[in-house]
């Protein structure tokens, strides 16, 4: 038995060693909000953090979580700072198709906790590691900075 | 707002439809209010008796406790399809956005077939085009029968009643309804012959820049993919179908994969191999562990480099099918210029990899994907399983990205064979490197284009040949015109927005050998086309030694609004008023693709060793009305990255009959970091709505390598970028690429193209 | 008149010492050398064992047959793995119980003596690629057993595929020449006055492991420069670093533990990660040995005579760079495509195979090792799992691989990086 904190919770798992901790996420825990993209820490969409920090979930050894804090997308919420992340997604209207986003939202969330004003090069390097095929990158940028300064970077006559 | 992902109800026998005669436009379509009404819904008579509903028409529901549900005949793939459909409908039905559920159409090509593409699917940036007047019509017959309703109840005249935001108001005595009041009695009301439209000075929700229907449980993780599909006693598998293509499974050793905890069973197919598991880490560890051989096919010693010589060669020995002719090319006389074009096969690799699940029982089949054409995938259940069309349920789902992949149902075949070897139900899921390596790729294609310049270097004579398959052949046989004509190939070669007096585009239909799976891809026909005419009309603004904005302006016809579009662009991107540093340049693409009309220009920097920088891109776009303008403009900028992608770095190669790349370290697409900054300005217009969705990835390509012409006077003539030819000198290799400077090039005592361009 | 009587008499010798050379090669190749009755301390196997591991099993894994005679997604001990050489390309062969295209038909004798004297059965020479100039060591019986070993597997039917050799190299009988020339046919001899770990770890690391293949510098006949042992050479575009006691240039920093994770495991925190052929010989190899044998290996390493140079400078306490408002090339395409493992501190917390800081590779100004891993990807099969890295070598352009080598080079190993795009195309 592995015990695994998720989200706040203590959660215990009987996978192999080796497997990685989005399969566990996904497959045997059901919290599908972590995606899979290319299983070789590619493009990010299977990003979660592990104390505060991003990583990407795939390649990451369920052992190599334990005594971690892992906070997925669906605890995300938790934090203001979360929220403010998904608030300023949706205010910008960035998600097309929306499935790499979980995993673009989770970079973004772990940035924003260090780097709380990111520089545009603090949003490049801790954003260009998650992929989306849809080509939302114009948006993430200006809702990574409107989460972060709390103004609008883009018209917002949204109804 | 809630979001249905599955679809409870069941429709009766869904229709079959006999296929389209010709030309994808004449179908079995019928307008579905009015006397040739379908009651889809209630003759399914499966409703729940506790909450009757007046179902008008196939998209309609209002429920008697008001809620309201939208049936979205176009599946949602991120390009804001609902939100888009549900605007027309919730306009003309006068209700919010936010007061209304949205749901995907069950397959049904009766009700749901989108006449520009001769099925119930979604692609080719048809989506509003389609819906423009069938989902206002259909918002509007339901709004009439309701405030029909509420009239007669207040024994009124209904035109001295209005609606908004679900209530129907009797003006004068400030009396109101709700519309789940008026359910029960509205169903009883004789729909009207033709319903009233809004007068568009009207519209409180078309043109408004509307938050999607979609997106909240986007950003929440709470929506389900296809991907995420859970039902009870499901396993996980993942497969791998024969490397080259047209192979077969020889034999396989499965010892070593039954041996892994978690693995459960292989099953075998024709030309592969899934593992189920308890979990997809152990359903890909097993299939690892195969020993697996192949009947590698006829296919096995075919490459990249022979696909290209077979193309060239069909293309100078094969017999064309004129795509349009105008004039007497061969009588003109003047400045020759020709070139060769040639463009790679594409995968899309949408970011949800495929997948699918599938459960098969004696008497029923259920599937639950995320497809682009529901019909089909029940047509290609009924094939593997034999089951008849009523058992099969098709449970569409929210896809993570489509861009054509999802026009074809060949991983669904594939799944419901893997499933039909259990008696519980299977999700299939690929790995990416399954994903690339057996997509259905965007064909290669071979172009041999030129040109008579008159003494002004204007076009005078203009031939256009395309090498290349037919993917609509393959997709709906009965589609083809009558001469064997696929309109994609030649759709923005044949029209151009230029004048030229004589005109020949023809296409020699080449299929790809060796059972080389192709499909649409986003952009489709106008993504070859484009790059191809705008590279050269770039070719020939040289060849007459003109700037190439002023050289298009004056090849112009008389077409307001391309020019429009072109004179907006020129201004924004500040065309001829800034100076260029060198190895910097500025690249325009003009078009009219699937209705809409674009200007694109990109800027660039090229580094001294070849690497391309993308600075800028201005784009406008006159797309005709526009339904919610946040989404034309997010679709052009994801649409324009998606073009950049593919023309700086995708192509996909065959070597020994397979495909080399695999995943994104090899099939690489455009980062974050590497994005510049892209202006989107739309051109107000009263025109019918045009499509857009795939027209900037079409104009992106185009412009790219225009700008990449202006920085470096090197004209790409393949794609993707061969960054090898932008080299400045040899000297430029020699030198230490420092970590800490940009290698971008100082614009001081360079070599290269400077100055203002006029 | 008398200089050319001279220089008569000086050709008219030297070429009689050259048929007398050749003579003597050619009929002492399939010579090889005194064969020993008993097994001499330090060879056989490890008193730890496991029994579930047969002798020769074992010393197959020791002696790392199975590397160099598997072909990627081929069948094991099959052969077809190519090596690039500076004068063709060799194919290793088939030694499962093929009767035809394997080792099936020989004798125990012939095998022996194809480790021993670098011949077939035949009596053909081989090609020194096949290490018998390591292997001449063995004794015979630890040499029995990895032949009844290889025996026992299954029979592949793999024909050989002819190697791809330039002239004068494709002309197997010049070979005797360079066997009578650098090849010592002697069986390994304990060094008297040494512990038996050492002696242990000696016939491990030069006889049964062979590393000095790859790890001691060649002398211009392609020969291991003997005076150099360990000291670090290049090979097919790798560097083998040095790997004597030498504290800066070699391994003597490392302390006991760090070797044996490196060896069993792969990954030594902050020393390095076993990649390219030494992901091979860990993967097939040194992870199989037991605790015993790992310690008598750290012993004897502790030994080998310092050497300086060819290899990775001291470490300069790489403490990464701060991050500059607009970042390089370099940096970008790392932050896009590496530190997803990576990290950008480096430390590559999705797995420590993925930690980059301390790494000799990324200390090496050349960048040797790391072009090579960006280029090709990487893949170390350990303990059951894969630890791998994607290659990138297809859709980077040289310009932009030389960047990020760089980059990594400046950030983590806190040396200044010199490639440019040339250097990375001739690495290609
Ligand atoms: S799935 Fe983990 S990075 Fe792509
Ligand atoms: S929104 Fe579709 S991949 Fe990013």
């Amino acid at each position: 038995m592995i015990v695994l904190s998720i989200n706040g919770q203590d959660t215990q798992v009987d996978v192999p060693e080796d497997m990685p901790l989005l399969w566990v996420l996904r497959d045997v825990l059901g919290l599908n909000g972590t995606k899979f993209g290319c299983g070789m820490a590619q493009c990010g969409a299977c990003t979660v953090h592990l104390d505060g920090q991003a990583v990407r979930s795939c390649v990451l050894p369920v052992t190599g979580a334990v005594g971690k804090k892992i906070t997925t997308i669906e605890g995300l919420n938790a934090t203001d700072l979360g929220k403010r992340v998904q608030q300023a997604w949706l205010g910008i209207e960035v998600a097309q198709c929306g499935y790499c986003q979980t995993g673009q939202i989770m970079s973004a969330a772990a940035l924003l906790a260090a780097k709380p004003t990111p520089t545009d090069a603090d949003i490049d390097a801790a954003m260009s590691g998650n992929i989306c095929r849809c080509g939302t990158y114009v948006r993430i940028r200006a809702a990574i900075k409107q989460a972060a300064t709390g103004q609008l970077t883009l018209p917002q006559t949204i109804a | 707002m809630t979001l249905r992902v599955d679809n409870q109800l069941e429709l009766p026998n869904p229709q079959r439809r006999e296929l389209i005669k010709r030309g994808g436009l004449v179908v079995a379509f019928m307008w579905l209010g009015g006397a040739s009404r379908v009651w889809g819904y209630t003759q399914g008579a499966r409703l729940d008796a506790d909450h009757p509903q007046f179902a008008p028409n196939a998209f309609v529901r209002v429920n008697t406790d008001g809620s309201v549900q939208l049936v979205m005949p176009c599946i949602e793939m991120g390009q804001g399809a609902y939100t888009g459909q549900a605007t027309l409908l919730a306009e003309e039905l006068d209700v919010g956005l936010d007061q209304i559920t949205v749901e995907h159409a069950p397959p049904n090509r009766k009700l749901y077939s989108n006449p520009l593409l001769g099925d119930q699917a979604t692609g080719g940036s048809t989506t509003i085009r389609f819906c423009w007047t069938t989902l206002r019509d259909a918002g509007a017959a339901a709004r009439a029968m309701l405030v029909t309703a509420a009239a007669q109840r207040w024994k009124v005249d209904p035109s001295q009643c209005t609606a908004a935001r679900g209530v129907v108001t009797h003006t004068a005595s400030g009396r109101t309804l709700r519309y789940g009041e008026l359910a029960n009695e509205a169903a009883k009301v004789t729909p009207p012959a033709k319903p009233t439209l809004k007068d568009p000075k009207d519209f409180q929700l078309i043109g408004k820049p509307l938050r999607r229907v979609d997106t909240p449980a986007k950003v929440d993780g709470t929506l389900p993919f296809g991907i995420d599909i859970r039902v009870p006693g499901m396993k996980v598998a993942t497969v791998q179908a024969c490397p080259t293509f047209g192979g077969t499974l020889a034999s396989v050793d499965e010892t070593r994969a039954l041996a892994i905890p978690g693995v459960l069973k292989v099953v075998k197919l024709d030309n592969a191999v899934a593992v189920i598991g308890e979990h997809f880490w152990a359903a890909k560890k097993g299939l690892e562990a195969l020993t697996i051989h192949w009947n590698k096919g006829a296919g096995a010693g075919y490459s990249t480099e022979q696909l290209y010589k077979d193309l060239a060669d069909a293309s100078e020995h094969g017999t064309p099918i004129m795509g349009r002719e105008v004039g007497q090319v061969d009588k003109v006389q003047g400045k020759l210029i020709s070139a060769t074009y040639q463009l790679p096969l594409l995968a899309h690799a949408t970011m949800e990899p495929i997948n699918t699940t599938v459960h098969v029982r004696p008497d029923g089949c259920d599937i639950w994907v995320g497809t682009q054409v529901p019909a089909r995938c029940v047509d290609v259940a009924m094939k593997v399983t034999g089951l008849p069309a009523e058992s099969i349920q098709v449970h569409n789902q929210y896809m993570g990205g489509g861009f054509g992949r999802r026009l074809f149902e060949d991983s669904v075949g594939q799944a419901v064979a893997v499933a039909r070897a259990v008696d519980y139900p299977v999700k299939i899921i690929w790995t990416r490197e399954e994903d690339i390596t057996q997509d259905r790729y965007r064909p290669a294609y071979y172009d041999r284009i030129s040109a008579t310049l008159d003494d002004k270097g204007h076009p005078i004579a203009w031939t256009d040949r395309t090498t290349g398959p037919s993917i609509l052949a393959t997709f709906a046989p009965g589609a083809m015109g009558k001469n064997g004509l696929d309109s994609d190939l030649v759709e923005c070669a044949a029209e151009l927005p230029y004048q030229i007096p004589n005109m020949r585009v023809d296409w020699v239909r080449h299929d790809m050998p060796n059972g080389i799976p192709i499909g649409w891809w986003r952009g489709v026909g106008p993504t070859h086309n484009v790059f191809v005419v705008e590279s050269f009309v770039d070719e020939l603004a040289h060849a007459a030694g003109k700037d190439p904005m002023a050289y298009r302006r004056e090849i112009l016809a008389d077409n307001p609004r391309a020019k429009a579009v072109l004179e907006l662009a020129a201004e924004k991107s500040g065309w001829g008023r800034e100076s260029v540093p060198a190895r910097h340049g500025r690249g325009i693409a003009l078009a009219a693709p699937f209705g809409s009309y674009l200007c694109v220009i990109t800027d660039v920097e090229v580094s001294p060793q070849g690497e391309v920088i993308l600075k800028r891109a201005v784009a406008v776009v006159d797309c005709g009305t526009v339904i919610n303008p946040n989404t034309v403009v997010a679709q052009i900028e994801g649409g324009v990255i998606f073009g950049w992608s593919g023309a700086m770095y995708s192509g996909i190669t065959l070597k020994d009959g397979a495909v080399v790349q695999r995943n994104f370290n090899d099939y690489r697409v455009l980062r974050l970091n590497q994005t510049p900054p892209i202006e989107v300005y739309l051109m107000p217009s009263k025109e019918t709505p045009g499509g857009i969705g795939e027209t900037g990835t079409v104009m992106a390509m185009p412009s790219l390598a225009n700008a990449i012409f202006a920085a470096t006077g090197v004209r790409l003539r393949s794609l993707p970028i061969d960054r090898s030819a932008l080299v400045q000198d040899k000297n430029a290799l020699k030198s230490v690429l420092s970590a800490a400077n940009p290698a971008s090039s100082t614009p001081d005592g360079v070599a290269g193209q400077t100055g203002i361009f006029t | 008149m008398k200089i050319g009587r001279i220089i008569g008499t000086i050709v008219g010798v030297v070429v009689l010492i050259a048929i007398v050379f050749t003579a003597y090669a050619l009929i002492t190749v399939t010579h090889g050398g005194n064969e020993q009755a008993t097994q001499p301390v330090g060879a056989g196997v490890p008193v730890d064992l496991p029994t579930t591991m047969a002798r020769g099993e074992y010393l197959t894994r020791a002696a790392d047959c199975e590397a160099c005679h598997t072909a990627p997604g081929g069948q094991p001990f099959a052969g077809g793995v190519a090596f690039k050489l500076p004068f063709g390309t060799i194919y290793s062969s088939n030694i499962t119980a093929d009767k035809e295209t394997g080792i099936g038909d020989w004798t125990d004798d012939e095998f022996v003596r194809a480790l021993h004297a670098g011949v077939d059965n035949k009596g053909q020479p081989l090609y020194p690629a096949f290490p018998y100039t390591s292997y001449t060591a063995l004794s015979r019986d630890d040499i029995v057993a990895i032949r009844t070993y290889l025996a026992s597997l299954p029979a592949v039917h793999a024909p050989a595929r002819p190697n791809e050799l330039s002239f004068p190299f494709n002309q197997r009988w010049t070979l005797s020449l360079w066997n009578a020339a650098f090849l010592k046919k002697e069986r390994f001899q304990p060094e008297q006055g040494k512990t038996e770990a050492f002696n242990r770890g000696a016939y491990l690391a030069t006889a049964l492991g062979h590393c000095g293949e790859c790890h001691t510098p060649r002398n211009h006949g392609f020969a291991m420069k003997s005076g150099k042992a360990l000291a670090g050479a290049e090979l097919e575009g790798w560097r083998a670093y040095n790997i004597t006691s030498d504290k800066e240039h070699g391994i003597g920093a490392w302390s006991d533990q760090e070797l044996i994770d490196y060896f069993s495991k792969g990954h030594a925190a902050g020393r390095g990660t076993a990649s390219g052929p030494m992901g091979e010989v860990v993967g097939y190899s040194l992870q199989y040995l037991t605790p015993s044998d790992l310690a008598s290996l750290v012993a004897y390493l502790r030994e080998v005579k310092p050497q300086q140079g060819s290899a990775a400078p001291a470490a300069a306490a790489a403490a990464p760079t701060a991050t500059t408002a607009s970042a390089s090339p370099g940096e970008q395409l790392f932050v896009g495509a590496c530190a997803g493992c990576h990290l950008e501190s480096g430390q590559g917390r999705q797995t420590n195979y993925a930690m980059l800081t301390g790494l000799r590779s990324v200390r090496d100004p050349h960048a040797t090792n790391l072009t090579q891993i960006i280029l090709n990807g990487s893949s170390l099969h350990v303990g059951g799992q894969e630890v791998f890295m994607p290659s990138f070598g297809r859709a980077y352009s040289d310009a932009e691989i030389a960047a990020l080598s760089n980059y990594v080079v400046s950030h983590f190993g806190g040396q200044q990086g010199t490639l440019s795009a040339e250097d990375v195309a001739k690495r290609r």
